[in-house]
């Protein structure tokens, strides 16, 4: 890594303002860069990387020569014009690619230093260790409950441990345990679309993952629910590690501590610490798309 | 140019207009007769059906009752028909209890719904969840062959080879070995395994059986289940299926625990659709499991069903009056009565499922 | 890079089980696919093996198979009189349904009102598609050929199997009816054309293919409906040809029947080659309906492409 400095992430104060709504005040506070309390002890591991990664759907090439360091108990945004690559970067970490028929890997994507496309690598058990929220919620046809305790059940953690206690922590770790305590036993396609994305959430953290990926999680929601969804990802920094796709500009200046720049043709174009992509970015490119001149 | 603005062709419509108009009404008249003849089928049926099983019970048609002042007598009891276990209403010393065909019905559907329900779920399964798009597109067309064959064909297929290869293979060259190797050791539990022994050293297959009607219905079946299944499954959002795979779930369990809950419904009514249509059917289950009206459930027995019976007993114009001509309309009322709930049960199930996913 | 985790992250995940349940079940699941595969192998293999027996253990005339009438002697029947009935039945069958069918579609389609009849006519559809085929057959034996007098003939045994496909052919005409853009009726509607105009000579011609490739599989399904027409009476040996609409007959699923019924091996064999010429008849069907469909999946390609 070529910057040592991390940009200041202020917790609590972020959760309490954002509730204002302001966007200007959160932009400011997380653009603010300086020593930060939560997040500057040491350097971070890198806990994803990614080396000449390309990836096909049948000829056509969606990501190209991809390289990038994604560091352990950080926010990293993956910005980008649409059909830029970067929900194909965000699928090939956890091997949801496999799912295409016509997808191919070429080059190495690495999890904890293990390449995840080498021969002895299941997806499942990838997939045990990395999360995944999806653009539009997702809850399955069941109880809000059942949601929750689905992971842990396939997992076949369920009869290690408590489950009623893992789903109310995996529910409060979601900042839903409050709003859904009473109706656990009712469908999770009954709640709101903010709130079925955060039942999204409790459901990929109950297993306790390391890493969990999202895939635009907001661009289906209202203004309100994302900004919940906003503050809760900033929680869950503390634990995990998030690597979040999305459209929203201002958003992942809010949110990221590093963001990943990916323009048309699957390129990486840029990455760095959010502040100096959004203040000054080495690349003319990256200056006009963030700027709005293109994209 | 006319002047006068009530003349001439305007847009408030002419002659010619009003006689399209006209055409038009007759037209849709016409067409509503042709939806009415569908709605006069089902009414005929009931209304037929009625008329004449009366007879059978009664002595004389309901028409003949009200508009030709027939007397009411008892023929055949209620009770009879409904609880006498023997039926042979053609025969010298008549009996009228329907329950051996009723049961032989119930027999070969519910055998047929063993195979077709277990084997169609499964191959649904595969088509849906594990199959290349290249492999579903040319097995699940070549599955519906099955059902596509006339079944008059699975009839010869039953003579000509289930009943004396299949199921006299089943019987005498594994139950048979089977049954002498625990009669030798059927000392050791008499109570429990003497009669198991007994039945499989016995086990033999003349002309017809229940078990070889059971196999061609299952087998002509199958299709049913597993390509309505199919479409349920389809149907199912990939999205869940994303979510379960992206928790680190396997293949067995995305199949189980979310795709088949989240398509029960089309898959019940799948179920329905095909044990209606072995309760209905009616050449191959006559060729394959006989004549003969008996309460077993030996499996290798000869058996009759009601469509069975039907086919037994149908003699065109020559047998009007007769008891037999009377029973064939009280056995095909039950029949009739039988797959319509069968039939609602399904609407009820499909409607559930759309409103499931839109 | 900073320290990195060596240890392989996979090594406190165990799904050893689970890849064997997960084996296990794709196992299971394609022994259960390939089962109805290998039934419908085995069916063909032995009407052919059957037939080919036949052919060669009873010295068997193709020539007179195929034309000569059914006789009590197995040495002279024949196929014949069977396939000309057949014919017969399917032609009188077509022009049944086919013009009801259509003509309920089109109501239902274009002119039904969103009321309780038009709920009726719909659930009531639905219901006779699933009434057995034999229970058809009663209707007509007691209306048509005792109560109406016209005896066990052709026409009966056609009024029979078009009550039992007119279902079928609505559901495809409404498919296809449904199936023409909005826009290609806007566009007759806004020429200045009356409803009927516009269904005549716009919705119906387009919707045409697909109609016909219904009709054609539902009169696939008829040609080898057995049960209706044994219930209407009709002869089980063809042993002369039918002259028309109302002459006695059986057509070729009651002849094989018959042949199958029989004891002698010499009948069972000329039942063999009648299905393979039912078989036949179905194939052509099949094709004729495939090719349709094809043909029309292409034009309405070319028309989107527009």
């Amino acid at each position: 890594m070529s910057s040592n400095t991390t940009n200041e992430r202020t917790t609590g104060e972020s959760t309490s303002e954002t509730e204002g709504l302001s966007d200007d005040t959160i932009i400011e506070t997380d653009i603010s860069v300086g020593p930060d309390s939560s997040r500057t002890t040491g350097r971070p591991n890198t806990i994803v990387s990614a080396d000449s990664l390309d990836v096909y759907y049948g000829d056509d090439r969606a990501l190209s020569d991809v390289t990038i360091e994604i560091p352990e108990h950080r926010v990293t945004a993956m910005i980008g014009p649409s059909g830029c690559g970067k929900s194909t970067f965000l699928r090939s970490i956890n091997r949801m690619n496999d799912r295409i028929p016509s997808a191919h890997v070429d080059g190495a994507l690495s999890f904890r230093g293990k390449n995840v496309y080498d021969e002895d690598v299941d997806p499942v058990a990838l997939r045990r260790k990395i999360g995944q929220v999806f653009q539009s919620p997702n809850p399955f046809p069941k109880s809000i409950y059942d949601n929750v305790a689905y992971g842990l059940r396939v997992q076949g953690k369920a009869d290690d441990v408590d489950l009623d206690d893992a789903v109310e922590r995996a529910l409060r770790g979601a900042a839903l345990w409050d709003e859904v305590k009473d109706q656990l036993d009712e469908s999770g396609l009954d709640l709101s679309g903010g709130q079925q994305q955060r039942l999204c959430i409790a459901r990929a953290i109950a297993t306790d993952p390391e890493v969990i990926l999202m895939d635009e999680p907001t661009s289906a929601l209202d203004p309100v629910a994302a900004s919940k969804i906003e503050d809760l990802i900033d929680e869950l920094v503390e634990k995990y590690t998030v690597i979040i796709v999305t459209h929203n500009m201002q958003q992942a200046a809010r949110i990221s501590d590093k963001t990943a720049v990916f323009l048309t043709g699957g390129e990486l174009v840029e990455f760095d610490d959010t502040a100096r992509i959004f203040e000054n970015p080495d690349d003319d490119r990256v200056e006009d798309y963030i700027t709005g001149k293109f994209g | 140019m006319s002047t006068e603005p009530q003349s001439g062709p305007g847009i408030s419509g002419d002659d010619s207009l009003e006689a399209a108009h006209e055409r038009n009404r007759r037209i849709r008249r016409l067409l509503f007769g042709c939806a009415a003849v569908t709605v006069v089928t089902t009414v005929a049926i009931f209304l037929v059906l009625f008329d004449n099983a009366a007879s059978y019970f009664f002595g004389a048609r309901i028409s003949e009752m009200l508009f030709a002042g027939e007397a009411v007598e008892r023929t055949v009891s209620f009770v009879e028909f409904f609880t006498g276990t023997r039926w042979a209403p053609a025969h010298a010393t008549p009996a009228h209890g329907v329950l051996p065909i009723v049961w032989g019905t119930l027999a070969i559907t519910i055998g047929a719904g063993l195979v077709s329900i277990p084997i169609g779920t499964a191959t649904a399964l595969y088509l849906s969840e594990y199959a290349s798009t290249g492999t579903r597109n040319k097995l699940k067309p070549i599955l519906e062959v099955l059902a596509g064959i006339p079944t008059i064909v699975y009839g010869y297929f039953a003579i000509s080879f289930v009943t004396p290869i299949l199921v006299d293979g089943i019987a005498t060259d594994i139950l048979n070995p089977i049954g002498s190797g625990l009669d030798s050791i059927s000392h050791l539990a008499p109570v429990l395994l003497e009669p198991v022994s007994a039945w499989m050293l016995g086990a033999s297959v003349g002309r017809y059986s229940m078990l070889a009607g059971i196999v061609v219905v299952g087998t002509m079946t199958i299709p049913m289940v597993s390509s309505i299944s199919e479409d349920a499954m389809q149907a199912v959002p990939d999205d869940l299926r994303n979510g379960a795979y992206a928790l680190g779930a396997t293949k067995y369990q995305v199949s189980t625990r979310i795709v088949l809950p989240a398509a029960v419904s089309g898959i019940f009514a799948s179920y329905i659709l095909a044990l209606s249509r072995a309760i209905g059917e009616t050449m191959a289950v006559t060729l394959a499991a006989g004549f003969n009206p008996t309460l077993t459930v030996n499996p290798f027995d000869e058996i009759m069903t009601m469509t069975a019976y039907l086919v037994s007993m149908a003699r065109g114009t020559s047998a009007v009056g007769t008891v037999e001509y009377q029973s064939l309309f009280a056995v095909g009322l039950l029949l009739f009565l039988l797959t319509l709930t069968m039939n609602l049960l399904n609407d009820r199930l499909k409607q559930r499922f759309q409103e499931e996913y839109r | 890079m900073s320290t990195k985790r060596e240890s392989n992250f996979l090594a406190d995940v165990d799904l050893t089980r689970e890849k064997l349940v997960n084996r296990l079940f794709y196992g299971t699941l394609v022994v259960a696919s390939v089962f109805g595969l290998v039934m419908l192998v085995l069916l063909i293999a032995d009407v052919l093996w059957e037939a080919t027996q036949a052919l060669s253990t009873f010295d068997i005339d193709i020539g007179n198979f195929l034309t000569g009438t059914s006789s009590s002697r197995a040495e002279q029947a024949g196929f014949g009189a069977s396939i000309l009935a057949s014919l017969w039945l399917m032609a009188l069958t077509a022009v049944l349904a086919f013009f009801i069918a259509v003509g309920c579609a089109v109501y239902l389609v274009e002119y039904a009102p969103e009321n309780r009849t038009t709920r009726l006519i719909e659930a009531n559809l639905a219901n006779l598609a699933g009434v057995p085929s034999i229970v058809y057959g009663l209707l007509v034996l007691a209306l048509i050929v005792n109560d109406a007098g016209l005896g066990s003939v052709i026409l009966a045994g056609a009024i029979a199997l078009a009550l039992l496909i007119v279902p079928i052919i609505i559901v495809a005409t409404i498919e296809s009816i449904r199936a023409v853009p909005s826009s290609v009726r806007d566009g007759s509607y806004a020429m200045g054309a009356t409803k009927w105009q516009t269904i005549r000579r716009v919705v119906l011609p387009q919707a045409m293919p697909g109609i016909l490739t219904g009709t054609i599989l539902a009169l696939a399904r008829a040609i080898g409906e057995t049960a209706p027409l044994i219930m209407v009476g009709t002869m089980l040996h063809a042993t002369r040809y039918p002259s028309g609409p109302l002459s006695s007959f059986s057509a070729m699923p009651t002849q094989i029947y018959n042949w199958t019924y029989q004891a002698d091996r010499m009948f069972n064999g000329l039942a063999a080659l009648g299905i393979v010429v039912l078989l036949l008849f179905l194939v052509a069907m099949y094709a004729l309906a495939g090719y349709l469909r094809n043909r029309y999946e292409t034009d309405d390609g070319s028309i989107s492409n527009v």
